[in-house]
Formats: C-alpha cells, sequence, structure tokens
C-alpha cells in the first residue's frame, strides 16, 4: 500500500504519565494507520490509553503527559516534532477534535455564535458575515434551527443538541480529520441514535476521516470501517470491523464481545473477564493481557508479543507468532 | 399468591416548581400512577430514558421520597399506617444501591469503618473482633478478597468496581429483602460489568434478596433479567407503559415506545446491527413532565398513534401470559 492513502501514521508512539508513583504507560509503542476517508473505531475499557492516544495526536495532553518516542505523521508531517506554532495552523484547520465531557465543554455565559465567533478569530478569520454563515450551515447539517441555536445560551440546550453544537463547531474550518472522543457517551439511546446516524450522513457527505473513540463496542459495530481494540496502552488487535467482530483473533477482543450484556445472543454465554487491568506503572512481564488470558501460554507471561500481519488484519498475540505472520 | 415484599398502588410523586415569582405552583409528575409488586426473590428491571421517573420510583420504594399519593405497601401493611418498630424493619429490609459508586462511599472513612457502621446501628455485631469477623465475611462474599487487603483501605485506593463491591456489601450487611439497584454498572469498566450483575444474582440465591434493577441500558436490564427469570417493565414520563418475561419484552415488544427504543439500541455485530431499521418517531423532543400531553402520553410521539390515543389513557393490561402493554393497539 502506497504511503498517500493514509492521513495518519502512528509509529511507534509512547505517551506517558508522571506521577508520585512513576510513569504511566498510558500509550506504549502504538503503531497505527489511519486511511483517508475511513472512520476508524479506538474501543477499549477506561484507562486503556484511547483518549491518550486521540490527544496525542493533536499534541493537547494534560501537562504531566510526555511523548516519550515515536512519530505522528499527518500528510508525512511528523506532528510530535512539529512547532507549535506550525501546529497551531492544523489544529481546527486540519484536524479537529470534539472532547470527552463534550457536555460541559461549552462555556456557559456566552451564546452559542460566540462560541463559533471566538474559534474563528482565534484561527484569525475575523468576518462575522463568513462565521454565521457557515456556522447557520453546518448546524443545519446537524439537524438543528440555527436562528433558534445560535443565539441561545448553552444551558437552553439538551445534552444531545449540545453534543451536535459541538460537532459543528468542531467542523467550523473544514478540518481533513475529525476525531470524536466518546461521542454517544452519556447520551438517551435516541439522542445516541440520532447522532451515530448523523455522523454517518456527515460522512458520506463530506468523505471526512473519522477517530471514533469509545468504550461501547455495539457503537463501534454500527459505525466504523475498521476498528482497534486497545487494552493497557496497547493496539491488540486492528483490522476490518467485520472481520474483527466476526472472527475475532485475539483473545480479549473475543472476551471483550462476550463481556457485553446485549439485545443479541444467548444471555448464558456472556461472561465477565475476570481480574482487571494491569497497574500500568509496574506492568507485568510478556502480553499484559496474559493474567486475565484464557489461552496463555509459557511465553506469554515471559515476553511482549509482537504485533503478527494475518493480511490487513493486525493481531498482538503469540497465539498466531508461528503462522507466517510479517515482523 | 403470596403476599408481595412490596406492592407498589397506583404511586404518584410530584414535585413541585414555581415559575416566576409570582407564578402558579406546578409539578413536575416524576412519578404519575404506578403499580408494582415485588414478590418475594422476584426481579423487575426497570428500564426508560433520563427523565422517565425511573430513579424517583426507586427512591420512593426504599422510602427516601414520600409519596404525593398512592400507596406502598410493605408486607401487606401501608407504609403510612406502620408502627415505629414496622418502620425499622422496613427500612432495613428495604436498600438501596446508587448510581456512583465514587459518591456513594464516605472518603474519610475505611471500608472497615463503612461496612461495620451498619452492623452497629442494627445490633448484628458489638465487639470490634465481632466486627471484623462480620466486615470479613461481607468482604469475601462480594469477591473482595482476601479480605484483609481490603478491610483498612479508604474508598480512593481502590477501583470503580471494587467500590461497587464494597457498596453491594454495605447493602446487603443488614440482611435486606429487597434491594433497590440504580444503575449499578454505570460507572464501571466494561469488562466487570458482568460480573457485578452475576454477583446480585449470586447473593438472591444465596441469601433470597428480590431486586428492583434501575438501567436505561436495555442490554443490562436483559442480561439481569433474563438470567434471573425476572421481568422487564419499561417506563415513559412516569409511567410503566409494558411489563413482562424479560425475554418476550426485548424480542418480541408490544408497546410502539418499547419497540422504537430497541430498534435504536446498536448492537455488537456489524451486520445485524446495520440491518437494523430505526422506527422514526413523530417527534425526538419528550413532552415536559409539568404539562404531559392528555391521553396516551406517547401519542404526540408514537408512529401508530389513532383518534383514541390523544383522548383516553390506556390502561395495563395482560395481553399475553404475563405480559402487560397499556396500548389502544391492543386493548379495546
Amino acid at each position: 500500500m502506497s504511503k498517500e492513502d493514509n492521513i495518519i501514521e502512528i509509529k511507534d508512539l509512547s505517551v506517558y504519565y508522571l506521577t508520585v508513583r512513576g510513569y504511566v504507560k498510558a500509550v506504549d509503542d502504538v503503531d497505527l494507520s489511519i486511511r483517508r476517508g475511513e472512520i476508524v473505531g479506538i474501543v477499549g475499557e477506561s484507562g486503556s490509553g484511547k483518549s491518550t492516544l486521540a490527544l496525542a495526536i493533536l499534541r493537547l495532553l494534560p501537562t504531566m503527559a510526555r511523548i516519550m518516542k515515536g512519530s505522528i505523521y499527518y500528510n508525512g508531517k511528523d506532528l510530535v516534532t512539529m512547532e507549535e506554532k506550525e501546529l497551531r495552523k492544523i489544529r481546527w484547520h486540519e484536524i479537529s477534535i470534539v472532547p470527552q465531557a463534550a457536555l460541559n465543554a461549552l462555556n456557559p455565559t456566552i451564546k452559542i455564535l460566540d462560541h463559533f465567533m471566538e474559534t474563528a478569530k482565534a484561527h484569525g478569520i475575523r468576518d462575522k458575515e463568513w462565521v454565521i454563515e457557515r456556522s447557520s450551515k453546518l448546524l443545519e447539517l446537524m439537524r438543528l434551527e440555527p436562528e433558534r441555536v445560535l443565539y441561545a445560551y448553552p444551558h437552553e440546550l439538551s445534552g444531545g443538541m449540545k453534543q451536535r453544537v459541538l460537532i459543528a463547531l468542531s467542523m467550523l474550518l473544514d478540518p481533513k480529520l475529525l476525531i470524536l472522543d466518546e461521542p454517544t457517551t452519556a447520551l438517551d439511546v435516541l439522542t445516541q441514535r440520532f447522532i451515530i446516524d448523523l455522523l454517518k450522513d456527515l460522512h458520506k457527505k463530506t468523505n471526512i476521516t473519522m477517530i471514533f473513540i469509545t468504550h461501547d463496542i455495539a457503537v463501534i459495530a454500527d459505525i466504523a470501517d475498521r476498528t482497534a481494540v486497545m487494552y493497557a496502552g496497547k493496539i491488540m488487535e486492528f483490522g476490518d470491523v467485520f472481520t474483527v467482530f466476526k472472527k475475532p483473533k485475539h483473545p480479549y477482543t473475543k472476551a471483550l464481545i462476550k463481556s457485553i450484556p446485549s439485545l443479541i445472543g444467548d444471555v448464558n454465554e456472556m461472561k465477565s473477564i475476570p481480574g482487571t487491568l494491569p497497574d500500568l506503572v509496574n506492568p507485568p512481564k510478556g502480553c499484559l493481557f496474559s493474567p486475565r488470558c484464557e489461552n496463555a501460554m509459557d511465553i506469554c507471561f515471559r515476553k511482549d508479543p509482537p504485533t503478527i500481519n494475518l493480511g490487513d488484519h493486525l493481531v498482538k498475540c503469540w497465539l498466531y507468532a508461528k503462522e507466517g505472520g510479517s515482523q | 399468591m403470596s403476599t408481595p415484599i412490596i406492592d407498589v398502588k397506583d404511586l404518584k410523586v410530584y414535585f413541585p416548581v414555581r415559575k416566576g415569582i409570582f407564578g402558579k405552583t406546578l409539578y413536575v409528575k416524576a412519578v404519575d400512577g404506578v403499580d408494582l409488586s415485588i414478590s418475594e426473590k422476584g426481579i423487575i428491571t426497570v428500564v426508560g430514558e433520563s427523565g422517565c421517573g425511573k430513579t424517583t420510583l426507586g427512591k420512593t420504594i426504599v422510602g427516601l421520597i414520600k409519596p404525593t399519593e398512592g400507596k406502598i405497601l410493605y408486607k401487606g401493611k401501608d407504609l403510612r399506617k406502620l408502627n415505629k418498630i414496622e418502620y425499622r424493619e422496613y427500612r432495613r429490609s428495604v436498600q438501596m444501591i446508587h448510581q456512583d459508586p465514587f459518591s456513594a462511599l464516605n472518603p474519610t472513612k475505611t471500608v472497615y469503618q463503612i461496612l461495620s457502621s451498619p452492623l452497629k446501628r442494627w445490633g448484628f455485631a458489638r465487639s470490634r473482633a465481632e466486627l471484623i469477623k462480620k466486615v470479613s465475611e461481607l468482604l469475601e462474599v462480594v469477591g473482595l478478597t482476601p479480605p484483609s487487603d481490603f478491610l483498612f483501605k479508604y474508598p480512593h485506593q481502590l477501583s470503580g468496581g471494587q467500590r461497587q463491591r464494597v457498596v453491594v456489601a454495605r447493602a446487603i450487611s443488614v440482611n435486606p429483602k429487597v434491594i433497590v439497584a440504580d444503575e449499578p454498572i454505570t460507572m464501571i469498566d466494561v469488562s466487570l460489568r458482568i460480573g457485578l450483575l452475576d454477583l446480585l444474582l449470586d447473593l438472591r440465591k444465596r441469601l433470597g434478596t428480590a431486586y428492583l434493577f434501575i438501567t436505561h441500558d436495555f442490554g443490562a436490564a436483559r442480561y439481569f433479567a433474563a438470567k434471573g427469570g425476572g421481568s422487564i417493565a419499561v417506563m415513559y414520563l412516569g409511567k410503566i407503559v409494558e411489563q413482562g418475561p424479560a425475554e418476550n419484552v426485548i424480542h418480541e415488544p408490544l408497546h410502539p415506545y418499547t419497540k422504537v427504543l430497541l430498534s435504536a439500541v446498536p448492537v455488537p455485530d456489524p451486520e445485524l446491527t446495520r440491518k437494523k431499521k430505526t422506527i422514526k418517531l413523530k417527534s425526538l423532543d419528550i413532552p415536559s413532565p409539568i404539562n404531559p400531553p392528555p391521553g396516551c402520553k406517547f401519542h404526540t410521539r408514537c408512529p401508530e398513534s389513532m383518534d383514541i390515543c390523544s383522548k383516553k389513557e390506556p390502561d395495563l393490561v395482560e395481553v399475553k401470559p404475563s405480559h402487560y402493554v397499556a396500548c389502544w393497539l391492543y386493548t379495546r
């Protein structure tokens, strides 16, 4: 595959948090390539590093976090080493993020229109007419009434409306990549469905690339083209969403799918994953999932498994190491 | 049939709100005519969107909120007519697990202090040796082993899942007959959710606890009710619109509202979830519980509403064995 296909290429990325106990290895040795125009779902439990990975792309990490090594190429330019001044031209213009807990992300003291105005101003656009026109168009795309919403304060809007306003706001400068961190969490069933359908629609109309981060695998199954399964700071499996769900390879993916109480399947076959996430300050030796893994072998407790390529389907597991994979 | 432990009859809970300084007092009709009975070892899961009144229903059943109208019977006796001793027994027998395990535990107290306090209060143990023994037993029951690792820890030293187990231990410490569990798994890790539900089901087997399980998550509602042989009740604007055996409600829903909700829930199978046809509502906005629509409260959004729906409110009637629905499509 030629390099031009990828909008983002993350290589060997490690992001650690400095705490009194030592470094928390939130993201460790992650490789991930995202193709132009696709929706990639990143799924994982809390503490798996999925939000950290997203924030690292735009270098919006909290102060105690450090990118220890690796690179993030956006159209061939490394965002990790890029100067802050240049990065500012990429944020919002090229790559935009809808942060987690977005419902509290709006300033309660100013109107929605002012959020659009301030954003535009911060990026050097002072044309008020343009902002009104552009924001109205985006709000309409999100099925909101611009006349009503633009002049409302955040508290006058429901949770689902605020979430849609934030998606519209993130689209203000026509980015090529949209990162959505838990955009449907904490929303009701019907609002969640509405937002999922809106995002699918937005994707169809603009062909924007999306990184969709969530802990809810059912949402991933619904919206993503490809999905990466993260556990303890590492990507355990990455592939086409149909393959990953229908023929999961990694024992963690298999266990995760079984651990979700859902509307389909036999309830007697659902079960939780025993044990808890490893301590990321002093992670166990070998594969980080080995203490909870049903298929763990001797080697799993000794050596971190390589990532095996099973034909456009990556698995980080010793079970597949012999079967002629690359790397 | 034996007397249910909790019998809720035409329960109404209204909260006063005032619009403007001189405005008339209006009422938010959080619970507006609910009938429900929880039998010994029974399981009922209540599902609904936020604002449907499910938490208020739960809190009223444990006695944290006073009903505006209607009554709650504990072992056949009206709560308001219980004498002091009986009331104390009711408060002990009906316990609650709150949604957020982070705020439900006092951060300045150790696990031992948290769990020994109700034991002392209700006279289950007195001396320190006795208390430590009892608390250790509780920790073992909820899977926090070995207990010595947890006894003198503070809540902040525990993970979300462990905290929720402490909350469960506290609820069962006084041998309750009924536990009202309000979204107990929402705040804990995905891979541990079923573990906690299994723990609650296991406690029912061992201690005979009945549950009123409140959730917005249909998957969790199905799992808990189906595994425990219980029923699912769907709430909308303060009323139960459908109630029936878990798998029947999930796979053969009757009420248009239940059908709409179920059609919107994504499932962890890319093929199935993309094939699902979402049933469109006439309006996405929930009407205000201050001024709910007349007749069937769902008729303003219902894709199948008829003339009668806006005029008369349908009763909850049994249309299939043990499967109740409040909808004019099934009654005449």
